[in-house]
C-alpha cells in the first residue's frame, strides 16, 4: 500500500517534470510553423519563417562563423584535453599533479562572466605587451573556447579511463611497445568514444558559447548566439523559432543515433 | 696532432659529465604530454585572474585599454600606484552588497527548487528498467545538448502578457486578467531551474543508481517507515550526487546573466549582470574587476576547495 501510494507520488512529480522540460521545446517549435508575425495570435501553419531565415544574411553568416569556431576550438580541446586526461589518470605521480587536476576541473564550473572577462583583459594585456593576438576577434574566441571546453574532455576521458583496467596497457608493454605506439595502438582506440563524445560536447558548447564570446570578441565577428541574443532582446522573433526547431531536430537526431549505438554495443 | 688529442679529451670529458646528468632519463613524450595542457591552463587561465586582480587594483582612464597603468617609471623613479577605491567603494555603495546578496538568495532558491524537481525524476529513472532507463535519460540530457539561449528564449513566449501561461490561467479561470510574470524575479527562478535541472538529475541518478535496494527493504524490516527510511537511508546515500548537483546549479546559477538579462526585470539584481554593466555599459574594468575579485574570493573559491577536500576523501 505504502509502495503502491510513493509510486503514485514519484510517477506524477516526474511526469510534470518533464513536461516542465519539454512544454518550452514544443511550443517553440509549435511557434515556428505559425503564419503570424505576431507570435501570440495563430494564423495557421506555414513555413515562411524557415525561407526568411534562409535569406538572413546576418544569421547564415554568423551561423557559419559559430561553426568554424566551434569545429576548431573543439578538436584543439580534444587534443590538450585527452593529453590533460591522460596525464591524470595513466602517468603516475609527476609535480604539479594536483595544480594540474584542480586548473583543468575549475573552468567546469566557473561562473561564465569571470573567465570572460579575466579573458578578455588578459588578450589585453598580452596585446599590449607582444602585440599578439593582435585585436579580438575570432581567433580570441577559439582560444577561449578551447580552454574551458577542454576541461570537459579531460573529465570524460579521465572517466574513461578509470573504466577499463590497464592490463591490455600492460600486455601491450610487456610485449615490447615503445610509449608511443601503445598510446596510439592500445590506449586510444579504446577511449575513442570518450574522446568523440568529448568532442561533440566541446563542439556543441562551443557554438552555444553567449557570455564569454560577448567579452572576447571584437567588434566586427559575431557569433550565431549573440546575434540571437541581440534579436531576442527585442522580443519574439519568428526566424529565432524556426533556427531553434532546425537545430534541436539536429540534436534530437544526434542523441537517437548516440542511443541506438550504446545498445547495439554490447556492455563489456 | 696535440690538437687532435685534446680534443679527444675534451670530448671524452663531456661525454662523462653529459653521463652524470639525467639527461638521457628524461622522456620527452612524457614531460610534452603533460606539460602542454599545463602551460595552455597557465597561460589562459591562472595568469587571467592574476591580471584581472591587478586592474582591479587600477583606476578607470579615458584610454585605451581604460584604465591607469600600476607601476610608470617617470624620471628614473618608479611609481607604484595601487588604488584601492574600488574595493573601498563596493563596501560603502550598499548596491554591491545587495547584488551580492540578492544573487546568492536567487541561486540557492533556485539550487532547491531543481533539487526538489529533480530529485523523483532521478531516482524514477534510476528504479526503471534498463530500455525506459535509457529513453528517460536520453530525454533528461536531450535539452541539455540544445542551444540554452533558445530555451531561455522559449519561456519569453510563454511567460509573456498574453503568452500561453496566462492563456491557460484564464481558460481555467485561475486569474481574469493577464498577470505580469515576464520581467520578475519568478521567470528568473523558472529560467534557472529550467536551465540548469538536467545538471542537477545527472548527478543524483549516478548516485541513486549505485544505491543498494536491499538497505530499504532491511530498514522496512526494522520497522522503519517509508519517510523514515527515506531521510535515514535514501538521503545519505544520494548525499555525493546532492552536492554534486547542487554545486553544478549553484556555481554558474551566483554568475548567470543571460536568464536575468531576457527573463528578469530592471529591479532584479544578480551579480553577473552588475558585472556585465560595469563592464559594457559604463566601460569602468577596474570596477568590473574587483566585482569579479571579490565574487570569486567569496563565493567561487570556498566551493571548489570543499569540493577539493570531499574528492580528496
Amino acid at each position: 500500500m505504502a509502495v503502491q501510494r510513493r509510486s503514485w507520488f514519484l510517477y506524477t512529480s516526474s511526469a510534470l517534470g518533464f513536461l516542465f522540460l519539454y512544454v518550452p521545446i514544443i511550443s517553440l517549435i509549435i511557434y515556428s510553423f505559425n503564419k503570424s508575425k505576431l507570435v501570440t495570435v495563430w494564423g495557421g501553419w506555414s513555413f515562411k519563417w524557415y525561407g526568411e531565415l534562409f535569406q538572413n544574411e546576418q544569421i547564415l553568416s554568423a551561423a557559419w562563423l559559430s561553426i568554424k569556431i566551434a569545429f576548431i576550438s573543439a578538436s584543439l580541446a580534444v587534443v590538450f584535453g585527452t593529453m590533460a586526461g591522460f596525464a591524470l589518470s595513466r602517468m603516475g605521480r609527476f609535480r604539479g599533479k594536483m595544480l594540474l587536476s584542480g586548473w583543468i576541473s575549475a573552468p567546469l564550473i566557473m561562473p561564465e562572466v569571470i573567465t570572460g572577462l579575466s579573458l578578455l583583459l588578459l588578450f589585453v594585456a598580452m596585446e599590449d605587451l607582444f602585440g599578439w593576438p593582435a585585436g579580438r576577434g575570432t581567433l580570441t574566441i577559439i582560444l577561449a573556447h578551447t580552454t574551458f571546453c577542454m576541461a570537459y574532455v579531460a573529465v570524460v576521458v579521465q572517466a574513461r579511463m578509470a573504466d577499463f583496467d590497464t592490463s591490455l596497457e600492460e600486455a601491450a608493454m610487456d610485449l615490447g611497445a615503445k610509449p608511443s605506439s601503445l598510446f596510439f595502438l592500445v590506449t586510444l582506440p579504446l577511449i575513442a568514444p570518450a574522446i568523440l563524445s568529448g568532442w561533440l560536447l566541446s563542439f556543441t558548447l562551443s557554438l552555444d558559447d553567449l557570455v564569454i564570446a560577448s567579452f572576447v570578441s571584437g567588434p566586427g565577428d559575431s557569433t550565431l548566439p549573440m546575434v540571437i541574443f541581440s534579436k531576442v532582446r527585442l522580443g519574439v522573433t519568428p526566424e529565432v523559432n524556426a533556427l531553434a526547431t532546425l537545430m534541436i531536430l539536429i540534436v534530437a537526431v544526434g542523441v537517437v543515433v548516440a542511443m541506438l549505438q550504446m545498445r547495439k554495443r554490447p556492455k563489456p | 696532432m696535440s690538437q687532435a688529442n685534446g680534443y679527444t679529451a675534451a670530448h671524452s670529458r663531456l661525454q662523462r659529465v653529459l653521463h652524470k646528468l639525467p639527461l638521457k632519463r628524461i622522456n620527452w613524450g612524457r614531460q610534452l604530454v603533460i606539460s602542454m595542457p599545463f602551460v595552455w591552463l597557465a597561460v589562459f587561465f591562472f595568469v587571467p585572474f592574476l591580471v584581472v586582480f591587478k586592474i582591479s587594483l587600477s583606476e578607470t582612464a579615458i584610454a585605451i585599454p581604460p584604465y591607469t597603468a600600476l607601476i610608470e617609471l617617470e624620471d628614473a623613479l618608479l611609481n607604484i600606484k595601487l588604488n584601492l577605491g574600488n574595493y573601498l567603494f563596493l563596501w560603502e555603495d550598499s548596491f554591491y552588497l545587495e547584488a551580492y546578496l540578492s544573487s546568492i538568495r536567487i541561486a540557492g532558491v533556485s539550487t532547491l527548487l531543481a533539487l526538489i524537481i529533480g530529485f523523483p525524476m532521478a531516482y524514477l529513472i534510476a528504479r526503471s528498467e534498463s530500455r525506459t532507463r535509457t529513453i528517460l535519460l536520453a530525454l533528461v540530457i536531450l535539452p541539455f545538448w540544445t542551444s540554452f539561449l533558445l530555451r531561455v528564449y522559449a519561456w519569453v513566449g510563454l511567460l509573456k502578457k498574453n503568452g500561453l501561461v496566462n492563456d491557460i490561467l484564464i481558460n481555467l479561470g485561475i486569474v481574469s486578467e493577464p498577470i505580469q510574470m515576464l520581467q520578475t524575479d519568478f521567470a528568473v527562478y523558472i529560467g534557472i531551474v529550467y536551465t540548469y535541472l538536467p545538471f542537477m538529475i545527472l548527478p543524483l541518478y549516478t548516485a541513486l543508481e549505485k544505491m543498494d535496494m536491499s538497505l530499504l527493504e532491511a530498514a522496512e524490516d526494522l520497522g522503519c517507515r517509508p519517510f523514515q527510511s527515506f531521510f535515514l537511508v535514501t538521503i545519505p546515500l544520494a548525499m555525493p550526487g546532492i552536492l554534486a548537483g547542487c554545486t553544478l546549479v549553484f556555481i554558474p546559477a551566483v554568475g548567470e546573466y543571460v536568464i536575468p538579462a531576457l527573463l528578469g526585470g530592471s529591479d532584479t539584481l544578480m551579480i553577473g549582470r552588475v558585472l556585465w554593466d560595469e563592464f559594457s555599459l559604463n566601460r569602468d574594468w577596474p570596477m568590473a574587476s574587483a566585482v569579479a575579485t571579490v565574487m570569486l574570493v567569496v563565493l567561487v573559491l570556498p566551493i571548489m576547495l570543499l569540493r577539493n577536500r570531499k574528492e580528496a576523501e
